[in-house]
């Protein structure tokens, strides 16, 4: 395996694996506030019940995620460290202020765990919003950063010098704000839809189904808002793509040609050697309505970039397809839910309402990477965009095809651990049910 | 603001050795206790360390984005030239973290508690061991960046007695640490005499390590020696630590925890800054003498300054909260 392939594999593999925990680690706190307030406003112990067990989940993503994302701030030195010694400086300030939230978020962790029964009721509820909060700052400082590499500003790039460097430029690049809402919706989404399926299934096995509905609306409640609002802050993000980065929007498309009027391409199999898309729907002039709201605009064909500048369509188009196909389901359920609720309520206790949401268990994350991966991978062969190329940030030490069979291996043991976790502690809700109705006096000792 | 970044450095590494030291050295004092204690030591180490093992390695976080904001050079000479020993040393910091929340969640107690343990306990020895390890790399004199072969750009930095003199040392002053605090986290007497005789047995062996990392200077031809005779400054820092390492041997037993806790820090600390002062303001001395110190490697201008204002803000949103988390759970042991 060549250097640069292991490298962008091991660093694919990395971020692919951290997105899914960073995800949940940011948006299940929230869930569990909410539950945790049901619980302090109503005195239903069904609430409390939900709270500590999803807690004793966020506890085991919560870690899975904070070791991930150690590894990626030494990973991006270990294999780009020619990237880093110029970017370091320029697009550090969202990296030492999401190092201020994410220490904020372990120690309000800490707070919110092993706080049962220690501190005031509020003050402890208090303390699980901090971490939601803190932690989805962290993400929006994250994707910031990678903004910056998709739209690089704050400093003056002259014969090869990055000069007049201004973090907080480089902070609030152009990019910034569309790529961290999307980002934002989609771990909600992605979050809510996982763990309403997940509950759904319960609900279907005939298990404590009080307990499960109600975890059931709340996941699905903060993900169908965030499922119904995605495809606007989708089309803030096509619109964006199309003034920054023509190219990642044309490999998205498979928009080989420049022309007016464009056509929206829908499937099909992009051939890069022709320059052309088989077996697609087209929709004329819609993908000039979606690039720049106008039937009739001219939307750049990757024809106007040397080839070796084109990032892969093939790879791009598929993961855009997935990402929007899977966008519109998620959106389609959620309507089914809020209907529901509005005036079909029968509807949430027959089997195949909640048969559809529990397949729909991995369809937000299942987006979530095929999103990663056009932002990804559309930017290809650039790491800064029109800057720096990846190829030419590789670190010199050989042989990374190792450290990629190392970290691939890690990553997969990690993940079946994790599952293998997860399934016991969705078999044990019953029994800490039993457990907690008989309240023990010291609930902290209880609890380990 | 330069001066303000490189507290912060300081007082990074600093806080990661006291805190995350104590933190692995709780694994390393479980497993080199014998079967029969080791449960108890488990249960205590799990009280103790449960609500706060996330926040003290959050410094090794900040540690690192300081230098790749502020010191991007250093940084990526680093992650080059010790790749292997790096990754080695996350492979430790990913099998720890996980293993320690792992075996707590777990809903079924059961045989995988055994294979928690073992990934905990043997990760909290390997990841101190390679901290260690890449800090006496960075000081050996071994880093040279214009190496012509494998071997010399990527294993001879790193894979030296030195390096592992330094590595051993940081893995005894971890057991050390976390000995001693420990000791004042039991009312059991059987348990806390058990502790006690383990703390004076990482007392020796920190001593003894010391000693090595001196030995292995002399025989890799690295002036160390020079810390003790010809800088006053270093010496009455060493000699202070190890006066307070003596009084720490007789009082450990009377039980006074914060004292006992005081002194422990306090010759980690003075180890750590006397090591400092000697190096000041190099951080990574290299074969060709051209050393890449916190002046000569630090970026300029803006990049600082924001970095700078950064850690003044973020610290007061992090100090207040730590010490009140520390504090909290501190007190809530009192109670009960």
């Amino acid at each position: 395996m060549e250097d640069l392939f292991a490298a962008r594999s091991q660093m694919a593999l990395s971020l692919g694996f951290h997105i899914i925990f960073a995800c949940i680690g940011m948006v299940m706190p929230f869930f569990m506030a909410t539950s945790h307030y049901k619980y302090l406003k109503t005195g239903n112990p069904l609430y409390k019940d939900l709270t500590k067990a999803w807690s004793k989940g966020v506890a085991i993503f919560f870690v899975t995620g904070a070791v991930s994302g150690t590894m990626l701030s030494f990973e991006l030195g270990l294999l780009w460290p020619k990237f880093m010694l110029h970017a370091g400086p320029i697009f550090g300030m969202p990296f030492s202020l999401e190092g201020t939230a994410f220490f904020i978020e372990a120690i309000a962790l800490g707070f919110f765990l092993y706080g049962w029964g220690i501190f005031k009721p509020w003050f402890h509820w208090f303390t699980g919003v901090v971490v939601g909060i803190s932690g989805l700052a962290s993400g929006i400082l994250v994707v910031a950063a990678n903004g910056w590499m998709n739209s690089p500003s704050g400093f003056d790039y002259v014969n090869g010098e990055y000069l007049n460097i201004d973090p907080i430029q480089a902070l609030f690049n152009d990019a910034w704000f569309s790529q961290a809402l999307h980002m934002t919706l989609a771990a909600f989404t992605a979050t809510g839809f996982a763990v309403a399926g997940i509950h759904a299934y319960m609900m279907l096995k005939k298990k404590n189904i009080e307990f499960h509905r109600k975890a059931f609306r709340i996941a699905l409640i903060f993900g169908g808002i965030a499922a119904l609002l995605q495809p606007i802050s989708g089309d803030i993000s096509a619109k964006d793509v199309a003034i920054r980065q023509p190219a990642k929007l044309a490999a998205m498309e498979a928009h080989f040609k420049t022309e007016k009027g464009a056509s929206l391409i829908i499937g099909g199999i992009p051939d890069e050697e022709a320059k052309e898309v088989n077996y697609a729907l087209k929709i004329p002039g819609a993908l000039s309505f979606l690039a720049h709201g106008d039937f009739e605009s001219e939307v750049i064909g990757l024809d106007q970039f040397p080839e070796e500048n084109h990032p892969p369509v093939m790879v791009t188009h598929f993961a855009f397809q997935i990402m929007v196909g899977l966008g519109m389901v998620m959106m389609g359920l959620a309507l089914l839910f809020f209907l529901s609720n509005w005036k079909k309520k029968e509807w949430l206790k027959e089997n195949w309402f909640l048969w559809l949401f529990a397949l729909a268990t991995p369809l937000g994350f299942i987006a979530v990477e095929a999103g990663w991966t056009v932002t990804e991978v559309g930017r290809q062969p650039w790491i800064i965009y029109e800057i720096l190329k990846t190829k030419d940030a590789v670190t010199p030490i050989p042989g990374i095809a190792y450290s990629f069979y190392l970290f691939s291996a890690i990553y997969i043991s990690l993940a079946l651990v994790v599952t293998f976790l997860l399934i016991r502690q969705i078999k044990a809700v019953p029994e800490s049910l039993k457990e907690a109705n008989a309240e023990s006096p010291k609930p902290f000792i209880a609890n380990t | 603001m330069l001066y303000v970044v490189i507290v912060f450095l300081g007082l990074s590494i600093l806080l990661y050795v006291l805190m995350g030291g104590a933190d692995f050295g709780a694994g390393i004092v479980e497993m080199t206790s014998p079967a029969k204690i080791r449960d108890r030591v488990r249960a205590i180490t799990y009280q103790t360390i449960g609500p706060i093992w996330e926040a003290n390695h959050m410094w090794l976080i900040i540690t690192i984005v300081i230098l790749f904001v502020g010191f991007p050079s250093i940084y990526t000479m680093l992650s080059v030239h010790l790749h292997i020993p790096l990754v080695l040393l996350l492979i430790g910091i990913i099998g720890r973290g996980t293993a320690f929340v792992f075996r707590h969640y777990d809903a079924v107690k059961d045989d995988m508690q055994r294979i928690y343990n073992l990934i905990f306990t043997y990760s909290s020895f390997v990841t101190p061991l390679f901290l260690g390890l890449i800090f006496g790399a960075t000081v050996s004199g071994n880093i040279n960046p214009d190496a012509a072969n494998f071997y010399d750009s990527f294993i001879h930095p790193w894979f030296n007695f030195f390096s592992f003199s330094i590595g051993l040392f940081t893995v005894a002053i971890c057991g050390f640490l976390a000995a001693v605090f420990l000791v004042g986290e039991t009312m059991e007497k059987e348990l806390k005499s058990y502790l006690v005789k383990r703390s004076r047995i990482f007392m020796i062996v920190t001593v003894l390590a010391g000693g090595l990392v001196f030995l292995a200077a002399e025989v890799e031809g690295i002036d160390l020696v020079s810390l003790l005779v010809q800088e006053p400054m270093t010496l009455s820092i060493l000699l202070l630590a190890t006066l307070a390492l003596v009084f720490l041997w007789f009082q450990i037993e009377k039980g006074n925890r914060k004292l006992s806790r005081a002194l422990s820090g306090f010759v980690v600390s003075a180890i750590l800054i006397a090591f400092g002062y000697h190096y000041f303001p190099d951080i990574i001395i290299t074969q060709s003498g051209e050393n890449l110190s916190v002046f000569n490697s630090s970026a300029t201008g803006k990049p600082i300054e924001t970095l700078a204002w950064a850690l003044l803000i973020g610290s007061l949103f992090i100090l207040p909260s730590l010490f009140y988390l520390l504090f909290s759970f501190q007190r809530s042991k009192v109670v009960e």
